[in-house]
């Protein structure tokens, strides 16, 4: 395992041809699906059915089949509304950031990603609603000019809450959209099939691979990723609004809006590496996934792992250092009060584990990190859930002080979720290409000009 | 079969190199209606083929901007104009308040112009009738071969010419590309008329039940229908069949205390005047005076009254035997009624009792002052004034 790291590694691994980087990439849409994939997706079925059985019951019997009441009025609804949000924020990191930064091996994982992107954002979504008891009143969210004469409070960080998650979803589904053009010029190219050459000549508008196109194309991608890499830092921004603009102890702190967004790119890249190792074993694309791909987000999450555990000490800091009684009593009550448990399992998970990517051959063995990011994805999931129900459980009023239990609807709804997620995913697998094979022949080897463009 | 009409001539290239060289070539031969087709942008090309830069950014620019201008001045008429309301204490324009929205509006715009404008506008998409769908050179760029096509309405264009330039630079598969055929177009074709009433049947059906159905539902009913008892309503409980029941034999009506001395001719304990003589209470004094004393009283209390004979006058508030009175025989008269007067206790409640008795003090007071007590007053108003 010694790995030269002074010069930049290949983004493609062997000598794989530009004709075989389509073969490989569209072979999972060529052939029809397997035991193996039937079996996967009855599994996600069977955890989405759950979530739809736990929302019926929560939609027949309102809000009270949850857990949460006075004094945890916020639990597993904003948990896992903030959990799945986080999720999607690394596909467009990985798709936006990485391609400003000039990051070439992003393009083997990019598209995956940005479709994890858009179904999080989806589960995301899912939450808001639902959290109201009365989802056929959620078009009360929207300002549009109604019989009440009254529009939204364009002040109140829920209502920009509203704009920031739909543009969010809007404009990574455009992007990903814009991306698999070419690709759907490709795969309408190369299929045998009626049917499908028309659903990919729908969907590929047309597309003619002309360099007229592409001049047009490269600038019109260079602006998206402009525009989302502000974007994805925004919509956390605004979703740890949500917290850091009340005035609860433990939510009204300045540090929020970049710890969040740490959070969520830590918790994003942990989830895009589960699937990944699972992805480039099942579809044989260890040579465009490679290991050094893995090792590099491993890099990424041991980083944005540590700057959540710099803010957790801040935190703490901050609690001292302001004089506030409150804010202190919070933050002694979060780590050796009754949720004391979940607590340590957040920082067990976030701080302590990842610590281990600090060796090269942690960082590339593929079963111990997988179990470090799954550990990862348990320990944000408790991140956001030790914010909000530890921050409310005991507040200004001791009388009123109170323990929030999960009951059975409020976990079935969020395995429901998981259960959409992957549902999801696997349909994804199984329907458009999971790696961008115009991106990633593009950065094969010898599939540029030379340095004199051809004018030897 | 009619002649096909000739869309252009295309080449393939092997290698990037050589379709940079090519293309180097065909621009310095003064070509001007020539695409290059890749399977993905190749650097230099854009230098090679002499394009000028994408003026794309312009279009993100203006509608992110509008974008902008537009999420604050609407979020300013809603806000400050349409509907103000102060919130948390903010001004109605509440700049940084309105920042997170105005940037994701931005950010919006600005995307969907650029993406809708690039496909629609530079590139006009959908075009699946383009005459290069279809063709194996199409299937042969798409995949991993680099292609120029030179097309026919270029005013250079010289079939025989083009061939041998794209020979002398080793191009592999020179060919011709003709416009597809025109398909002919029946829409009287049975299949799309079937289909054509099955979407009319389709969309009939679900807009008459989203119209009279859908909308109408009341999606979950456990709120409003309660197990309790609505007023008015018939009870199969009580033997006599009504909802509502009578309160207790004895209750007592929040501020109606029953009068103690009804039926008496005076209160057995002098009552005082629990209210003190302010301008408000005079006020209301004066207007339940005349509204509800005056018809018979008259406004001053002259016993005068405006009902024409229609019910006997009574007697002057101002005689001795009233202006003598205690508060309490006023207050018990108005309660009790007196004669032909009926009880108040009904049309005033007891606080507006004591105020009208204030006013009537006052009524007195003015009708029946001494010289005296005209000229302090005077004095004191003519000194208030001097000040």
């Amino acid at each position: 395992m010694n790995i030269d790291y002074s010069q930049e590694l290949p983004v493609i691994e062997g000598r794989i041809t530009l004709a075989d980087i389509d073969r490989l990439i569209a072979k999972p849409l060529d052939e029809k699906p397997d035991k193996k994939f039937f079996i996967a997706l009855s599994i996600t079925l069977t955890l989405l059915m759950i979530g739809v059985i736990s929302v019926t019951i929560l939609f027949a019997f309102g809000t009270g089949v949850w857990g949460l009441n006075q004094p945890v009025g916020w639990a597993f609804d904003i948990t896992n509304f903030v959990f799945w949000v986080g999720i999607g924020h690394a596909g467009t990191l990985i798709s936006a950031v990485l391609y400003l930064l000039r990051q070439k091996w992003r393009t083997g994982i990019a598209r995956f990603a940005e479709a994890m992107t858009i179904f999080a954002v989806m589960c995301a979504g899912i939450f808001p609603i639902i959290h109201t008891g009365r989802p056929w009143l959620a078009g009360y969210l929207v300002p549009y000019p109604n019989q009440h004469g009254l529009w939204v409070n364009f002040t109140s960080p829920l209502v920009w809450d509203v704009f920031a998650v739909s543009t969010y979803f809007t404009v990574s589904l455009v992007f990903w959209y814009v991306g698999l053009i070419p690709d759907f010029g490709v795969l309408r190219d190369r299929t045998v099939s009626k049917l499908k050459k028309s659903i990919y000549s729908i969907f590929s508008l047309g597309w003619r691979n002309s360099h007229r196109n592409w001049q047009h194309y490269e600038k019109a991608y260079m602006l998206l990723a402009g525009f989302a890499t502000p974007l994805v830092l925004s919509v956390h921004t605004i979703v740890s609004f949500d917290f850091a603009v009340s005035i609860i102890p433990g939510w009204h702190t300045t540090i929020f809006p970049p710890y969040f967004v740490a959070g969520a790119i830590f918790s994003g890249f942990a989830m895009v590496v589960t699937v990944l190792i699972f992805v480039r074993k099942v579809f044989d694309l260890q040579e465009i996934i490679t290991l050094n791909h893995l090792e590099k987000m491993n890099k990424i999450i041991l980083l944005t792992g540590t700057m959540v555990g710099y803010a957790y000490g801040m935190e703490f800091f901050i609690a001292w250092y302001s004089g506030n009684p409150f804010e202190q009593f919070v933050f002694i009550n979060r780590a050796f009060g009754p949720y004391a448990w979940a607590y340590w399992i957040m920082v067990s998970c976030n701080v302590f584990i990842p610590q281990l990517f600090w060796i090269k051959k942690v960082r590339r063995t593929i079963p111990i990190m997988l179990v470090i990011v799954i550990f990862v994805n348990v320990g944000m999931w408790f991140e956001r859930f030790v914010i909000t129900v530890t921050s409310l459980h005991r507040d200004f009023l001791p009388s009123s002080w109170g323990y929030f239990t999960p009951t059975l609807v409020d976990l079935g709804v969020l395995i429901g979720s998981f259960g959409l997620f992957f549902t999801l995913v696997l349909i994804f697998t199984k329907t458009l290409p999971v790696v961008a094979m115009s991106e990633i022949k593009a950065v094969a080897e010898g599939a540029q000009p030379s340095h004199h463009g051809g004018n030897h | 079969m009619s002649e096909k009409k000739l869309f252009g001539l295309s080449a393939i290239f092997a290698s990037p190199d050589a379709v940079i060289h090519a293309v180097k070539k065909v621009e310095e031969a003064g070509y001007k209606n020539y695409d290059v087709h890749t399977p993905y942008p190749l650097h230099g090309m854009d230098a090679a083929m002499k394009l000028k830069p994408s003026k794309l950014g312009y279009v993100t620019l203006s509608f992110g901007l509008s974008g902008a201008a537009f999420a604050l001045l609407f979020m300013y008429w809603a806000m400050s104009k349409d509907y103000p309301m102060i919130i948390g204490g903010k001004p109605f324009f509440a700049l940084p308040a309105f920042i997170p929205i105005t940037f994701e509006l931005t950010v919006l715009f600005a995307t969907l112009a650029t993406v809708i404008g690039m496909l629609a506008v530079y590139f006009k998409f959908p075009s699946n009738n383009h005459p290069l769908h279809d063709t194996p050179y199409m299937k042969a760029v798409s995949a991993d071969k680099f292609g120029i096509c030179i097309e026919a309405d270029d005013k250079l264009f010289d079939i025989e010419k083009i061939k041998n330039l794209f020979k002398e630079l080793h191009a592999q598969n020179i060919s011709e590309i003709y416009f597809p055929a025109p398909e002919p177009v029946n829409i009287f074709e049975p299949k799309f008329l079937t289909l054509l009433a099955l979407v009319a049947l389709l969309t009939s059906a679900a807009t008459y039940v989203t119209l009279n159905k859908v909308i109408y539902a009341q999606p979950f009913t456990w709120m409003m229908n309660q197990p309790k008892v609505n007023v008015q309503t018939k009870s199969a409980f009580y033997a006599d069949g009504f909802s509502m029941r009578k309160p207790v034999e004895g209750t007592v009506a929040r501020g109606f205390i029953p009068y103690e001395y009804k039926g008496l001719a005076a209160p057995v304990v002098p009552l005082s005047n629990p209210l003190l003589p302010t301008a408000s209470t005079l006020d209301l004094g004066k207007k339940r005076f005349l509204t509800f004393c005056s018809p018979c009283h008259g406004n001053l209390g002259d016993g005068d009254s405006r009902l024409r004979g229609q019910f006997p006058n009574p007697p002057s508030l101002h005689s001795e035997k009233v202006r003598t009175w205690q508060d309490g025989n006023i207050y018990h008269v108005i309660t009790n009624g007196q004669n032909v007067m009926p009880s108040y206790a009904s049309q005033l409640s007891r606080d507006e009792r004591w105020a009208v008795i204030h006013y009537i003090r006052a009524l007195q007071k003015a009708k029946n002052a001494s010289p005296s007590e005209i000229v302090t007053a005077k004095k004191e108003s003519s000194a208030n004034v001097a000040k």
